[in-house]
């Protein structure tokens, strides 16, 4: 891994790095010109781009690891779609609990992610694209602002741009503050100017999204890998990842108890084992005990499970959990589970959005339940209940993957460390702890109701 | 959602209705400067429909109220020939926008997952405990301190994480709070 030279990070740490100039000095939007020199000779065309892009194997850099070309191919093409325009939103509202690498990419080089989006939205045929940037991040919007005002002045975003015939508007949205409108079409509405609800889907956003028309949300790190790919070459960008599904580099947020917590750049599919070493190994050499690899919606792994685990879509998945947004949040022998678990569906039952009941109802209820265990009034059943209520939530029973997100904390740390919520509930001082929970009342409450029915 | 920066406590506590829509009264009409109108003129050339504008319109409305009161929804509704119950609709929605007036500095301590293995409740606890046992989202009598919980900053390699308005503080802990809160005043 030592030979590897950071691609998405090259330019961290250099003077100036969010500056136009020292963009272009570093060979900066070289790949943009390219593309505008060849648009009107249909040297460089829409399909070129999207073909280079499909090749390179580029997935999603987002969570959900969907390959980024496929996603473009969806867009219907002109002769389907008629005068509605297309949009590109760049996914810039990054909220999970653990990630913070598209932070560094906007904060240390915006204009990275402004050519990733003229590329994509010349494959996609564009005319204007959004950065979605959380509410919270007000420098970064500042910075990105800044960013796009210099390339309008370079005549690199406009009208009719360096002579090609090529129009491109961006424009920086700032969110308000909701997890939620990470999600894509949480995200459209939103942008929209409406509370930030999930769509149903179909219609899918290529299809039908910002405004009903033709819409592709990518992630701010995908964004900067389509520059890469446009730069070297989909070959290269192949070359450095694990197997021909799990292709390029990629940037890992480290945090939780490390020596050295922080984003780290490695090729996708580096062994979990040789990027804890990277970040200098657990926190004051103690030992680990569970690993969350993809931000707080992943299912947690225990140390035995993900030490040898390769870090990219499909390792992690083999391991029964997701890269995500490879936000790793390292815990070590210290970390209570039950008041960890108990934190994070704190987070998910503020930020359900209420649409769908099971998320609106369950999320609430499983950290009301985690919060008296943890505090000592559990009843000895409320940890089979956890997990009854946590199965009810899931797999389908509501619009979007929230409620998938939220179940997952509780369905993989209650089994794995079961010793620990029984112990709280062992120390419960709640009078008659070891009465059963409420969820042995429902057949009685099924034969009052049958009872009401016949009568 | 509910809870945000600058809910009140008494809202908090009892939602007293304050207005057809929920929202707490100014007590006086707003209206935005020449230089907020020519920033909201300029907003709505970016959006191919005048209510894509909302939410950066609401920012304006925060940056020259302070916070987004009933007349304030009333007059961002106008502007964008929406209903004043949708415009509060989505503000309730956003955690962001301040529901009552908060103190000068917004203290915005981060307890989520990270930031909570680093010891951030403790921080958010004696925080509101110096500043004069503050309950959650209080401000402080002499209007200028409001402290509150947010979610994760995306600053969880700087756990704890603290945001004050919208400036970013790393590693806030028990050991530097005096010092940080001290560089605040």
């Amino acid at each position: 891994m030592s030979d590897y030279q950071p691609v998405l990070l090259a330019r961290l740490g250099k003077k100036s790095s969010c500056a136009l100039e020292t963009y272009v000095a570093d060979g900066g939007y070289a790949s943009w010109k390219k593309v505008l020199a060849g648009a009107k000779s249909g040297e460089w065309t829409p399909a070129k781009v999207t073909d280079l892009v499909k090749a390179s194997g580029l997935r999603g850099r987002g969570g959900a690891g969907f390959p980024t070309g496929m996603k473009w191919t969806f867009v219907p093409p002109k002769e389907k779609r008629g005068d509605k325009p297309v949009y590109l939103l760049c996914n810039a509202d990054e909220s999970e609990p653990g990630t913070f690498k598209d932070r560094l990419l906007i904060e240390t080089d915006p204009h990275q992610i402004l050519e990733g989006m003229m590329l994509a939205s010349f494959a996609l045929e564009v005319k204007h694209a959004y950065v979605y940037i959380r509410g919270e991040m007000v420098h970064g919007a500042e910075i990105l602002n800044a960013a796009v005002a210099e390339a309008y002045a370079a005549g690199l975003l406009g009208r009719d741009l360096l002579g090609s015939g090529v129009d491109l508007d961006v424009t920086i949205h700032r969110g308000a503050g909701a997890y939620i409108c990470g999600e894509e079409t949480a995200l459209i509405e939103s942008i929209e100017g409406k509370r930030g609800h999930p769509r149903i889907k179909p219609p899918f956003p290529a299809v039908s999204g910002a405004w009903n028309a033709p819409t592709v949300v990518n992630n701010v790190e995908t964004l900067c890998c389509v520059k890469h790919i446009l730069d070297r070459g989909p070959d290269w960008f192949k070359a450095i990842g694990r197997n021909d599904r799990n292709t390029g580099p990629k940037l890992y947020c480290v945090s939780g108890h490390v020596e050295k917590p922080g984003v780290y750049e490695a090729p996708m599919g580096i062994l979990f084992k040789d990027l804890l070493a990277m970040c200098g190994g657990v926190k004051g050499g103690r030992k680990l005990k569970a690993v969350i690899p993809g931000g707080a919606s992943a299912p947690m792994l225990t140390a035995d499970e993900i030490l040898e685990v390769p870090m990219d879509f499909d390792g992690v998945a083999a391991a029964k959990s997701m890269l995500g947004s490879a936000a790793v949040v390292v815990m070590d022998e210290t970390t209570d589970m039950p008041k960890a678990v108990t934190n994070i569906s704190k987070f998910f039952a503020h930020e359900s959005c209420g649409q769908c009941t099971p998320c609106r109802e369950g999320t609430p209820w499983l950290n009301k339940m985690l919060k008296r265990i943890v505090n000592g009034e559990g009843r000895q059943a409320d940890v089979d209940l956890l997990l009854q209520v946590a199965g009810q939530m899931g797999n389908g029973m509501t619009i979007c993957v929230f409620a998938d997100a939220a179940i997952a904390p509780v369905l993989s740390a209650v089994p794995k460390f079961r010793a620990e919520f029984e112990a709280y509930v062992a120390r419960s001082k709640k009078p008659g702890f070891d009465e059963p929970a409420p969820s042995d009342i429902t057949p009685k409450v099924a034969e009052r109701m049958a009872e009401g029915m016949h009568s | 959602m509910s809870g945000g920066a600058g809910t009140p406590v008494a809202e908090l506590a009892g939602n007293p209705r304050t207005g057809e829509h929920g929202a707490l009264s100014c007590g006086h009409p707003v209206a935005f400067s020449p230089a907020a109108l020519e920033r909201f003129e300029a907003l709505l050339t970016r959006y191919p429909t005048k209510q894509a504008a909302l939410l950066p319109t609401l920012w304006i409305a925060q940056e020259e109220f302070g916070w987004i009161s009933r007349e304030a929804v009333d007059y961002v509704a106008s502007l964008l020939d929406l209903a004043p119950a949708f415009v509060w609709g989505v503000v309730t929605f956003y955690t962001m926008y301040n529901r009552a007036p908060v103190g000068k500095h917004l203290i915005q301590v981060c307890t989520s997952i990270s930031c909570h293995l680093a010891g951030a409740e403790k921080v958010y606890h004696e925080c509101r405990r110096k500043l004069g046992d503050l309950k959650p989202g209080e401000t402080s009598l002499d209007g200028k301190y409001t402290v509150i919980e947010v979610e994760c900053l995306a600053q969880c390699d700087k756990a704890p994480a603290v945001m004050v308005n919208g400036d970013d503080y790393e590693r806030i802990t028990l050991e530097n709070l005096d010092s940080f809160l001290e560089k605040l005043k």
